[in-house]
């Protein structure tokens, strides 16, 4: 740590007055090539570690490096941190660095008025001006007189900086992103030891760009501490969370942590057959770096094969785990076809982006609900379930496993881009409370001395599952129509009825072993706010907007979309309106209405971002008014 | 496979109570019958192999294996098997498929197993011809093939499957035909002793849609002209007299007549040659089976094997960091307490 935030934490100057607010919106913005995912990042780690409530949006472009300077090149990371419990990462920003005027346009629109923008003023020249549009500088031609406007050197200050530290050429300037974090650190008053120890560690083998960010980063919190301008800084207490252990999260990470807890759950090898693709590929890369675990990863030649390759582990006695995103579940189709035919035990994450095609690769939708129920050629069905938030993404993986071994089942898990990539506490659970989920393979003779692949469990349906290695077992198993029972292949008309409603059946019955449909809130209320996924913290958030103004709204959430809870049809006729908010043009509202014969509404937004709370919450407004 | 205990089998144990429905006079009886002899000779465990199959005529052959198996999609049983061979380095896993299931639909999975080098036993039984959809032409079919799909004669250049395994980088390959059961066997039991992905490609006729499309090879005026037996360490050399030999030339193995060059200018046929390319050379000598054709082992080379690389890592990893920690992983993010 060094001596000058030693100084500040211990005892600020007279001259600095510390205000107490309860919480604060940061975007970060500049160049996909100017680091402010990282800077984001590690502002989010160190408010974290503090002990503040958050909430990230990361938003960044689909190609590496776009165009620099332009505004499809701008890459941001918002952050809210509070010191109550929060559920989105906020609608309007109240600060914004912008690292050069392609920020600063992209972004100003969702700055609140009398927000606070950062600048990087030595990128505002001609060029830059005018690849992000600007005919003229917004720094000095009064457009910006709405806000409070910081102008910081942070090319000269940064070079400054690290000029002893070994780094040279296009390296100097990289650490312009840390002169950011350090900026923002004193303004809202953040200790920097955890970020110093962060590039200490990341850097060990790259000493004088470790040198370079840490000198960066204290230049920057040192010239808030000697500017004037900066002295009034803010400070945001810890929240009080629920008592525990906590650590900030993002929703990949959730995910894969969650399959290896499933695979010690069901006592069982993990095995990850998958092909790169955006945003599901950081569930493989954290993955990978567990096989200490036993876990395997598999990358596969395309992502049929990665699913391929996943069945013929679930065949051979694997948790078998493929993770994809939209064009990849399409590829996928057929073989998840063939897992439903085998009953066999299988994971498909999809993590969600905006489609159709390759659409928007980074952003966030929730378009791939009807694809994951009816996506799938003949009578295919199968469980589905979706996490709500980045830290629920474990408890619901485990979850799907413990659905896909029981019931010998695909199953269907939808996460999406702004869990996969947000981040929030999460409170760590009690490891040794997970369920235990394992089910034991057949090891005996089930008939007469026979092995029959296709007896069902009376209750669950659920056929045995014996793996190669097993004396005597010897089955075949095959995507042609099985007799019942016995499992050969069988061309008879009746009893291809009889299997395709023994399937149907079988996932069905599912409803009687998951947890019934909970309401929040809304004693009398008339409007329910239905939702699942992603948009659980914008929804919730709301209602909570709305109530405190003594309106009745109830809310609920669906984790289960296949089947749907047994009691949503009650839940359902209970209110005289059904509001749907979805990132899609309103799929869930389609099955809503479509099995259960509500009048329900939509409300729909496909921009590649999550709602705002503010847009839910006008929409019951609306709708309450009326 | 050198350290499961062996077991006394006959090849009826390895029969299944499924009626067999290839179309009578098939290809596909012979080399199921040899399999299964084959089988039962290698005395391992039934309990420890899996048959993988796609579509198609010959994908039906798990269904006839008292093993465990899979019928699975088309072109895909490559993926499929490879799953099972990663999870279970200690199972035999053997493919089946055929020339439209291998070559077309399931080209990219085919390529992409024979260069992993997984220990896979891939059986391509090559008729030329789509035969469970009615006898359209295949990726192998020659080129002016007229079919039910090609009135006008095939536009297309088949493939050459030997060059395309040798191309991606398969460790070991092989040529064998249907009718010639001691070459299968003998080709099925150096395959089952390789480490790593083995290859085999069998000529197999399909009496209904494309008979005698190996009667080169098979028929008794003109096999011993045509067939090229490949025997490791032996000079190249054929015919009923032994009067063809091969040799390289140009950069390409050439057949000239064996009295017109030097004994050593004879190719020495090298099975275990680090470098595929004199197999390569031996690939192209036919296009198909319309002339002198090699049969019998291309390449049995020494490569390590995928799915004892993906071992050796989760070993590696536990020595180092010890046995996954769940509690210490999810913590080793950082965190805090809130009181
Ligand atoms: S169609 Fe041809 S390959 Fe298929 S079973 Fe009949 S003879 Fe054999």
């Amino acid at each position: 740590m060094s001596d000058d935030t030693a100084t500040l934490e211990a005892t600020p100057s007279p001259d600095i007055e510390i205000e107490e607010i309860d919480k604060v919106i940061i975007r970060f913005a500049g160049d996909s090539g100017d680091g402010m995912q990282l800077a984001g990042t590690r502002f989010t780690a160190d408010s974290a570690i503090f002990g503040n409530d958050l909430a990230t949006l990361p938003n960044f472009p689909a190609e590496i490096r776009a165009p620099a300077g332009t505004i499809p090149g701008v890459s941001s990371f918002q952050v809210q941190i509070a010191d109550f419990d929060i559920l989105t990462p906020g609608d309007e920003a109240d600060v914004l660095v912008a690292m050069n005027p392609a920020a600063l346009k992209a972004n100003l629109i969702d700055l609140r008025p009398g927000g606070m923008i950062i600048v990087n003023e030595e990128a505002f020249e001609e060029r830059n001006l005018a690849k992000a549009g600007f005919e003229t500088n917004p720094l000095e031609d009064g457009s910006l007189a709405g806000y409070r406007v910081f102008r910081v050197p942070m090319e000269r200050l940064t070079k400054e900086a690290v000029k002893d530290t070994g780094v040279s050429g296009r390296d100097v300037l990289r650490s312009k992103n840390f002169f950011a974090l350090g900026l923002i650190s004193w303004v809202f008053h953040r200790p920097l030891e955890t970020s110093i120890k962060w590039v200490e560690s990341k850097f060990a083998k790259r000493e004088e760009v470790a040198a370079a960010n840490i000198a960066s980063l204290r230049a920057g919190h040192n010239f808030g501490l000697t500017t004037e301008a900066f002295h009034h800084v803010y400070n945001i207490r810890p929240a009080a969370l629920k008592p525990g252990e906590y650590t900030n999260v993002t929703g990949n990470t959730a995910t894969a942590w969650g399959l290896i807890a499933a695979s010690q759950a069901a006592k069982l090898p993990l095995f990850y057959g998958t092909y790169p693709i955006t945003p599901a590929s950081d569930i493989l890369h954290e993955l990978a770096k567990h096989k200490n675990f036993g876990v395997r990863t598999y990358q596969a030649e395309d992502e049929i094969a990665g699913a391929g390759a996943a069945v013929g582990a679930a065949f051979a006695g694997h948790l078998a785990v493929t993770g994809t995103s939209g064009p990849g579940l399409a590829l996928k189709s057929e073989t998840i076809s063939l897992a439903i035919s085998l009953e066999l035990p299988l994971i498909v994450i999809d993590v969600q982006r905006a489609g159709p095609s390759t659409g928007l690769p980074t952003k966030v939708e929730q378009s791939d609900l009807l694809f994951s129920l009816y996506g799938r050629h003949g009578e295919a069905p199968l469980p589905v379930l979706a996490a709500r938030t980045a830290s629920d993404a474990f408890d619901v993986t485990v979850e799907a496993a413990r659905i896909a071994l029981k019931y010998m089942t695909p199953v269907i898990l939808l996460t999406d881009n702004y869990i996969a990539n947000g981040s929030e506490p999460w409170r760590l659970p009690d490891l040794d409370a997970l369920p235990d989920i394992s089910v034991p393979f057949q090891t005996e003779p089930n008939a007469n001395g026979h092995y029959l692949p296709y007896l069902r469990d009376p209750e669950t349906l659920a056929r045995q599952w014996a793996i190669p290695g097993t004396p005597g077992l010897e089955h075949r198993l095959g995507g042609l129509e099985k007799r019942e029972v016995v499992g050969n292949v069988s061309y008879d008309t009746n009893n291809h009825q009889l299997m395709t409603e023994l399937r149907e059946w079988k996932i069905k019955n599912i409803a009687n072993d998951i947890p019934l449909l909970e309401v929040d809130g809304g004693e009398g209320a008339e409007l329910l706010v239905l939702g699942w996924g992603s948009t659980f913290g914008a929804i919730r958030a709301a209602a909570i907007r709305v109530r405190k103004d003594g309106l009745a709204v109830a809310t609920a959430h669906l984790r289960y979309l296949n089947p749907f809870p047994a009691n949503l049809g009650d839940v359902l006729g209970q209110y005289r309106y059904v509001l749907i908010p979805e990132v899609n043009m309103g799929q869930l509202r389609k099955m809503i209405r479509a099995d259960f014969l509500v009048p329900a509404m939509g409300f729909n937004k496909v921009k590649g971002l999550p709602f705002r709370v503010s847009e839910v919450e006008n929409k019951i407004r609306e709708i309450l008014a009326s | 496979m050198t350290d499961t205990i062996t077991t006394k089998y006959t090849r009826a144990d390895f029969q299944t109570d499924q009626e067999v429905r290839w179309c009578p006079g098939c290809g596909d009886y012979t080399i199921l019958a040899a399999v299964q002899s084959f089988m039962a000779d290698l005395g391992m465990p039934r309990e420890q192999i899996v048959f993988v199959s796609g579509i198609g005529c010959s994908s039906r052959f798990p269904y006839y294996m008292n093993t465990y198996g899979i019928h699975s999609i088309h072109g895909r049983a490559p993926a499929i098997a490879s799953g099972i061979a990663v999870a279970r380095p200690d199972l035999s896993v053997w493919v089946v498929t055929g020339d439209g299931d291998a070559l077309s639909i399931g080209g990219n999975h085919l390529i992409h197993a024979l260069r992993r080098n997984m220990n896979l036993k891939i059986l391509l039984f090559n008729n030329q011809i789509y035969g469970l959809t009615k006898g359209q032409y295949s990726p192998t079919s020659e080129k002016g093939k007229r079919t039910k799909s090609s009135p006008a004669g095939s536009p297309d250049v088949p493939f050459n499957p030997v060059s395309l395994a040798l191309g991606a980088e398969a460790s070991f390959v092989a040529r064998t035909i249907d009718m010639d059961r001691k070459l299968t066997m003998d080709v099925l039991q150096k395959a089952s002793e390789h480490k790593g992905t083995s290859f085999i490609e069998i000529y197999q006729n399909c009496n209904v849609f494309n008979d005698k499309a190996f009667i080169e090879l098979t028929g008794k005026e003109t096999r011993l002209d045509n067939r090229i037996n490949l025997e490791h360490g032996e000079p190249i050399t054929f015919g009923p007299e032994g009067e063809h030999a091969v040799v390289m030339a140009g950069g390409a193995a050439k057949i000239v007549p064996t009295n017109s060059v030097a004994p050593d200018e004879i190719m020495v046929h090298d099975v275990h040659a680090p470098n595929p390319s004199a197999a390569f050379a031996l690939s192209r000598l036919s296009h198909g089976p319309y002339g002198p054709t090699p049969v019998g082992i291309f390449r049995d080379a020494v490569r390590s094997s995928y799915e004892q690389d993906v071992k050796q890592q989760l070993i590696d990893a536990q020595e180092k960091k010890g046995p996954g920690d769940l509690s210490k992983l999810i913590r080793s993010l950082g965190t805090w307490k809130v009181e």
